[in-house]
């Protein structure tokens, strides 16, 4: 079973739920948007990401109502260094989107959804704890994982895998 | 939905009320979970579960090995269930590779799956009933538990970290006979629930127990990112295995059990008919067996059998080559979610070309299920956050990772 290519213009995406809501909202909002191995992906502009969230969330054909997971990849030394990925899923009609925003490495800052799904608390303090991305509007956004006390963010591309403190 | 984050419990905010510690090393927190409660009397006024005890940093480790290195990694994430998360696993480095894996690895997978499920319903039914108080109920799981390691035994060498499915297929061909004991079990085991049922369900004091105690609605759950059997508990029809099948589930047929109260005793209900509708699945799955290869014909990926790779210089070769450079796999990314006994487990495996992973993550059904105690045990008893803290089933191995 030889790869499909990945289908990167959004002109054929657009039958896709969640790219045709988000493009006919704000055409601007999407950066890009790429569809390979059957999955979905958009990149987002960072400063719509909570009102792109409570659209996608009350779509009346197609409701995102479940965040799966939220997580981060470390693009170091490369910029923007940041990618924050969430994954959605629709329990209505059984449909996938991952949602990615980037972020550069001098201010890995982004609104919290939280208030959108309140699944994503636990997610985004672990992305904070293991990644350093602040999330604004977080009601508690301290380490979840690591103690209290550690210094530095261990999944990050610069942080050794072996070694002592 | 201000009401679903709560606000940290640090200190106590009225005169009447006082902060409990509970762990980590509290027998009913199954593993190394704190709770903090502020309690008023016997009543929880507010609770925040302290995780991170048991974190060992999986996920970066990944980075550092071959995609087929990782395998035995995910097992030690949820030690209950190691081959739902090896499938998980394979199923995501597979999709990257665009690998097809023969008819007979996928009905292996899906019956090993099944008896993987059973195991660790059976420990969570033992401890959830120990936690309550009805001790028996434990010497009775763990008995079809043995039965269920021995056979795990059988066919990978190994009790609980099996490591059985690999990248392309299975790592061996089941032993002979090894289906005729499946099949003694399976027809064996429905008369088993029935003696735990018998034990429980109707059992006045477990009634008492677990009937409207820590109750969650399904938009509070569905809010609130739980899957699996909390989420069916309260109503919410949805199992992926049914609705987004992988691993050739579409071929098998089988009930969602769904309970409507959103209660401790729903979320059992549902696990326990779960036990059924898995034993029938591992019954369809001997009857159906397909022949052939157990392993997907990708020479670059799958390590070669033994016999050939000593008498056939090719097979010699990319066994050496396997093992000492590890295979590239395209760029991209996949994140694959199964039904594993707690909820929905993803992984998300991101790749750059080479032969290591860039970057693995796993969406741990727990930790997400966990985000639904506070809706659940707030200004109610602190028995009942016994209950509630079995009754979602945590493994703290994965909620830590």
């Amino acid at each position: 079973m030889a790869l499909a290519p990945a289908i990167t213009d959004l002109e054929q995406l657009k039958e896709h739920p969640a790219v045709a809501r988000l493009v006919e909202w704000n055409r601007m909002a999407v950066e890009g948007a790429k569809f390979d191995r059957d999955e979905m992906s958009i990149w987002l502009e960072r400063s719509v990401l909570r009102e792109a969230c409570v659209l996608l969330r009350d779509d009346s054909g197609c409701p995102f109502n479940f965040l799966s997971d939220v997580t981060c990849v470390d693009w170091y030394p490369n910029e923007p260094r940041f990618e924050v990925v969430y994954h959605l899923l629709s329990i209505l009609k059984k449909e996938r989107v991952r949602l990615k925003v980037r972020l550069s490495a001098d201010s890995p800052v982004i609104d919290s959804v939280t208030s959108v799904w309140p699944a994503a608390n636990y997610f985004e303090r672990e992305v904070y704890d293991l990644f350093g991305v602040r999330f604004t509007g977080h009601p508690y956004l301290r380490r979840l994982l690591m103690p209290e006390d550690w210094e530095g963010h261990p999944l990050r591309k610069d942080y050794p895998v072996e070694g002592y403190r | 939905m201000s009401h679903m984050t709560p606000m940290p419990v640090m200190e106590a905010t009225q005169d009447r009320t006082m902060i409990l510690n509970m762990g980590p090393q509290h027998p009913s927190t199954h593993g190394v979970l704190r709770v903090i409660l502020e309690i008023d009397g016997e009543n929880v006024v507010r609770i925040m579960p302290d995780i991170g005890y048991l974190h060992t940093g999986i996920e970066k480790t990944c980075e550092a090995k071959f995609y087929q290195q990782v395998v035995p990694l995910t097992d030690r994430i949820d030690y209950l269930c190691p081959m739902t998360n090896n499938l998980c696993y394979v199923l995501a480095v597979e999709k990257l590779l665009g690998l097809e894996i023969p008819p007979k690895a996928q009905w292996l997978r899906v019956l090993m799956n099944e008896l993987t499920r059973i195991n660790s319903h059976l420990v969570w039914l033992g401890t959830h009933a120990m936690d309550i108080g009805a001790l028996t109920v434990f010497l009775y799981c763990f008995r079809e538990r043995e039965d269920i390691l021995r056979l795990f035994e059988a066919i990978s060498g190994q009790r609980m970290m099996t490591s059985y499915f690999r990248i392309g297929g299975v790592a061996l061909e089941p032993p002979l006979g090894f289906f005729d004991r499946v099949r003694e079990f399976a027809n064996r085991f429905p008369s088993k629930v029935d003696e735990y049922e018998n034990l429980l369900t109707g059992n006045p004091i477990w009634v008492m127990r677990t009937k409207g105690v820590a109750r969650i609605t399904a938009e509070d759950a569905i809010a609130l990112g739980a899957s699996g059997p909390t989420l069916r508990g309260s109503g919410v029809d949805i199992d992926l295995r049914r609705d987004m099948p992988y691993s050739g589930y579409e071929n098998f047929k089988f009930k969602v059990p769904v309970a409507q109260e959103g209660d401790v005793f729903a979320r059992y209900m549902c696990r326990v008919r779960e036990l059924r509708e898995s034993i029938a699945i591992v019954q369809q799955a001997l009857d159906g067996m397909p022949q052939g290869p157990s392993k997907a014909d990708a020479p670059k990926v799958v390590l070669p059998d033994r016999e050939k790779m000593k008498t056939q210089m090719e097979a010699l070769i990319y066994h050496f080559k396997i093992i000492t450079e590890g295979f590239a796999v395209p760029a991209g990314e996949v994140y694959q979610a199964v039904e594993s006994p707690r909820g929905e487990m993803g992984y998300y495996v991101v790749s750059d070309g080479t032969a290591k992973p860039y970057r693995v993550h796993m969406r741990s059904a727990c930790l997400a299920n966990m985000q639904t105690l506070p809706q659940m045990c707030e200004g109610r008893l602190i028995a009942d956050v016994v209950a509630a803290i079995g009754s979602i089933d945590i493994v703290l191995g994965e909620i830590d990772r």
